[in-house]
């Protein structure tokens, strides 16, 4: 556990300084959005990767987050900060509810999965439908730069926001790795029934896990809503974003601290690579960044952080 | 007399056609090591899992310390004191052999340091010690099988149910294992554990049961000292078909000894 905290502490403050020493809009935006990536990824891997309930509707946590953050400001004309406390929280409850419905059933495995994607969708047609979305055109925030209505002039106020939540997430899942919950959620992921027989009541621990993961998701919506001042259904509850979250936290590693940490970058990198490259043969970076990604999933079971060991069980297994 | 730690009464289960278990009644008393024996097929799993709550019984009810328990989740017998092992193991592969048992020490101890050490001092008494830093899911066979009894050691039980903890193991390990096994009942640590097994071993069930029912076709059909049992008529056909009674006792066996290990 400290050595997990010393880490996540090395980390902050590296983000930190090259936050404070660059002065590249592109760098920091990067910055940025990696954070964001990384906020997504984690928390998709409090619920994937320690509890082994894959989500494929991670969208809608986000979107409940990115919606609560806009409706909060705009239509009960709230604090933005207190917009965001809304925002996690309701985040968190749509996890609850969703969980709880899911979890009662003995809903796993692809079952869960198609569950989680319909619930996003239904939201989705929901918020294209009701009158205090927006429906399709989406709800716009106007622009005030100030600290209290936490939009910032620079990338750099963003940067320390999201960051904030990156390292709630990280403490968070370093938590799951040293807590009696953590142990159980990895019992129940790893054996339900072995798990049930010692004791743990796999209800609880699921529902547990989805709370967390969907709560710093809603964080990430209202953090991307604060961002870019706009939302609409297909931003806030479209599939791209469910699959932005689970891609990287599979292609890191899941069920390790940095994974998430890890593909989110490499993904963002790989990203930025191949568009910078091929942008004048529209779809060919999104070609190659699909390839390279099979390639992580064929060849690295355990993700990037994974490597090491991957490598060691192949090398064993030749010999 | 004493009150049984667990009482079945007239339990019955049926999936669909199949009634693998058909009005079952049997009392367990405290501070016992009894064993489960029965042919391949007679119901002693769904025995087991009737008693700690996988299953939910068609009729009949469970009773465990004088409290109705008959369909109730097996965490909440788990946590009242009653945990059972599988006997196909389920180790939680992708940890190690101390993050497994402490997952069953952390049922009664929130703190994760106390749950690691008390994990490292059961793995101590079943013989795992040296393997605590392993991946559960590199241990061999007869690891494994400790690992399932290690983890649910730590979660203190009342009532052990051990399904079949010594199949697929080589006589060598049966050996190492028996000891181990009588130790969680003789053990005054932890006084008050009682321990049912479903064993198939019968060296194992006549070495460490003082009280043996047998199951076949989902009903008891006998109950006695494990000597009591193996002579009995109905349990030697039930293994070994109609007439092997009489058979064998034509032939003058010298004892009577039950063939057979499943797997």
């Amino acid at each position: 556990m400290t050595r997990d905290i010393a880490a996540i502490v090395l980390f902050a403050a590296g983000v930190l300084g090259l936050t404070a020493v660059a002065d590249s809009g592109v760098v920091l935006t990067f910055v940025m959005m990696a954070l964001y990536a990384t906020l997504m990824a984690q928390a998709w891997n409090m619920l994937g990767g320690y509890g082994g309930q894959f989500s494929f509707g991670h969208a809608l946590f986000f979107g409940t987050g990115a919606y609560m953050q806009a409706i909060a400001q705009l239509n009960l004309g709230l604090n933005a900060w207190v917009a965001l406390a809304l925002a996690v929280v309701a985040a968190a409850g749509v996890g609850l509810f969703v969980g709880a419905l899911t979890f009662r059933y003995g809903l796993k495995g692809s079952y869960f999965a198609l569950v989680t994607l319909a619930f996003a969708e239904v939201f989705r047609i929901l918020a294209v439908s009701v009158g205090f979305t927006g429906g399709g055109v989406g709800l716009m925030l106007p622009l005030q730069e100030s600290f209290a209505n936490l939009q910032f002039s620079s990338r750099k106020g963003y940067i320390v926001l999201v960051l904030g939540f990156v390292v709630a997430a990280l403490l968070v899942t370093a938590w799951l790795r040293h807590s009696r919950f953590g142990a159980q959620l990895q019992a129940v992921r790893d054996n339900e029934d072995a798990a049930r027989a010692i004791g743990v009541d796999p209800f609880r621990v699921k529902l547990g896990a989805i709370t967390l993961s969907g709560g710093f998701m809603g964080a990430a919506g209202a953090f991307y809503v604060q961002v870019f001042q706009y939302i609409d259904p297909s931003i806030g509850f479209g599939p791209h974003t469910s699959v932005e979250a689970l891609v990287a936290a599979i292609v890191g590693g899941m069920g390790t601290l940095w994974g998430p940490v890890l593909g989110a970058l490499v993904l963002h990198l790989l990203a930025d690579f191949t568009r910078n490259l091929f942008g004048q043969l529209p779809g060919l970076n999104l070609v190659i960044y699909g390839s390279v990604l099979v390639v992580i999933v064929m060849f690295l079971p355990r993700g990037l952080s994974g490597v090491g060991r991957s490598v060691r069980d192949a090398w064993r297994a030749r010999k | 007399m004493t009150a049984p730690l667990l009482g079945l009464n007239g339990l019955s289960i049926a999936f669909g056609g199949l009634r693998a278990v058909q009005g079952v009644s049997l009392d367990v008393m405290p501070g016992t090591l009894t064993a489960l024996i029965g042919p391949n097929g007679a119901g002693k799993t769904t025995l087991f899992a009737l008693m700690s709550g996988f299953l939910q019984p068609d009729s009949g009810s469970v009773h465990f310390m004088g409290a109705d328990i008959t369909g109730r989740a097996p965490h909440l017998n788990a946590r009242a004191g009653m945990t059972r092992t599988f006997q196909i193991v389920q180790p939680f592969a992708a940890q190690t052999v101390r993050e497994n048992i402490a997952v069953g020490a952390h049922l009664h101890e929130p703190r994760r340091a106390a749950a690691l050490a008390a994990a490292e001092a059961v793995a101590q008494r079943v013989g795992l010690a040296s393997q605590l830093d392993k991946s559960a899911a590199d241990l061999t066979v007869a690891g494994r099988k400790r690992l399932e009894l290690a983890r649910a050691l730590a979660t203190k039980p009342k009532l052990l149910l051990l399904d079949e903890v010594l199949a697929g193991l080589n006589p060598q390990e049966i050996a190492e294992m028996i000891p181990v096994v009588r130790a969680i009942v003789d053990d005054a640590a932890d006084s008050g554990v009682t321990v049912l097994m479903i064993e198939h071993v019968m060296q194992a069930v006549m070495n460490l049961a003082s009280h043996v029912w047998v199951l076949a076709q989902g009903q008891l059909i006998a109950s006695g000292t494990p000597g009591e049992v193996t002579s009995d008529p109905k349990v030697i056909e039930a293994y070994l078909g109609p007439g092997a009674a009489a058979r064998l006792q034509g032939t003058q066996l010298p004892g009577t000894q039950l063939p057979g290990r499943d797997t």
